[in-house]
């Protein structure tokens, strides 16, 4: 194996590490849950995807075989992460989870977990009776 | 080279698993902890690729995608019942 | 006595998701020998016919080559999405001005809206929190809000929205 390939993988390596370290110390940083949520679904993603890369090439490059198991996980992954991040979105809406105090526009939560149309704020008389979600 | 590389990479990904722990432990909300065990299942899934090309052995691929339809089912199944939980009440 | 079409249509309920499947078998099994595909195939075959029932009607992709390029472009915003987000996490706090905005939508069937949600998660500074029940708003979390909220609406409707709305035709 030259040492043209091995820095090639080596770059994938280091740039998916720092990736998934930058999700986790967002996810460790952040000041409440909303904010907490981008970190890992993207950070932690592209991270994973270098790492994939960087072991597939390794593996074709020093052992001969070539897998195409990463490229199923990475697609799995990116598929995947956004509906994890949307269900806790919902789930963190539906309970009404406390959000930093500069947030803005935080009467669109009201109606989110109602899963109305926003409300436009003078127009406060819209039907707020609906308890029959799902 | 790659062995040090190798090795490297993975201290910064146990760092990450330790970061997730913390906040897995603090979190003042259930969602919260649950967005930490997901990114616990992810960063594993790293971790086991990088001991492959330690061990130099494809095997552990299989592991690394078993863990990722875990995880992933086992957070919506988290959120779901979170979600029916609440409704109900 | 059937027409043939009908034979052929109870036969592959579901042509394109039997191709799908045994493609993806030979992925898992990172092999194109014979048996591997014939394997493939019964479990291709057999798998469409009992999940066919339960199928709902979605619109197919009408533009593949449009499909392909809106994969490319969302595969670059990922890599500038994630190096922005990293660097807005480790610099500090104070600079973060998070915000909902709703966004009106043009599409009203479930697998564009779907794709439409899935890209605006993956993608700069935004995440999908919900839909309301008549399938006309999309509530969106925004980890850095410009100063008019307007600005993320219009990036979302004209560089996502109207992509997904060519590619699906409807």
């Amino acid at each position: 194996m030259s040492f043209a390939i091995e820095l090639v993988i080596s770059f994938f390596l280091i740039v998916g590490g720092i990736f998934v370290l930058v999700g986790s110390i967002g996810l460790l940083r952040l000041k409440d849950l909303y904010v907490r949520l981008h970190a890992p679904t993207k950070a932690t993603t592209l991270g994973l995807g270098g790492v994939l890369i960087g072991s597939m090439f390794y593996m074709h490059y020093a052992q001969g075989y070539i897998t195409i198991n990463e490229l199923l996980i990475t697609l799995f992954l990116v598929i995947t992460a956004p509906v994890t991040a949307h269900i806790l979105a919902k789930v963190a809406l539906h309970h009404r989870v406390k959000m930093m105090q500069r947030t803005r526009n935080p009467h669109h939560v009201e109606t989110a977990r109602m899963q109305q149309a926003p409300q436009v704020l003078e127009d406060k008389s819209k039907d707020k009776d609906s308890n029959t979600i799902k | 080279m790659l062995d040090i590389t190798v090795i490297i990479v993975s201290g910064m990904l146990c760092v990450a698993l330790i970061l997730n722990l913390w906040r897995l432990i603090i979190g003042p909300h259930v969602v919260d902890r649950i967005l930490a065990l997901d990114t616990m299942y992810i960063n594993s899934i790293a971790l086991i690729l990088l001991y492959g090309i330690y061990n130099r052995t494809p095997l552990y691929f299989e592991a690394a995608l078993l863990i990722a339809m875990l995880g992933f089912v086992s957070s919506v199944a988290f959120g779901k019942y979170l979600l029916r939980g609440d409704i109900i009440e | 006595m059937s027409s043939p079409s009908s034979v052929y249509s109870k036969l592959l309920p579901m042509p394109y998701h039997t191709v799908l499947l045994v493609i993806v078998w030979l992925m898992l099994n990172s092999s194109i020998g014979l048996g591997h595909i014939l394997l493939g195939l019964v479990l291709g075959i057999v798998i469409p016919w009992i999940c066919a029932p339960l199928r709902m009607h979605q619109p197919g992709v009408k533009r593949p080559l449009k499909a392909i390029s809106y994969v490319l472009i969302v595969l670059k915003d990922i890599v500038v999405a994630n190096i922005e987000v990293a660097i807005l996490v480790v610099g500090p706090m104070a600079r973060i001005k998070p915000g909902f905005v709703a966004i009106p939508l043009d599409i009203h069937q479930d697998l564009p809206i779907t794709v439409l949600a899935s890209t605006v998660t993956m993608t700069p500074g935004t995440v999908s929190c919900d839909i309301s029940e008549d399938k006309k708003w999309l509530y969106v979390h925004v980890l850095n809000m410009p100063e008019n909220e307007q600005e993320v609406i219009d990036l979302i409707k004209s560089r996502y929205e109207s992509r997904v709305k060519e590619i699906f035709g409807c």
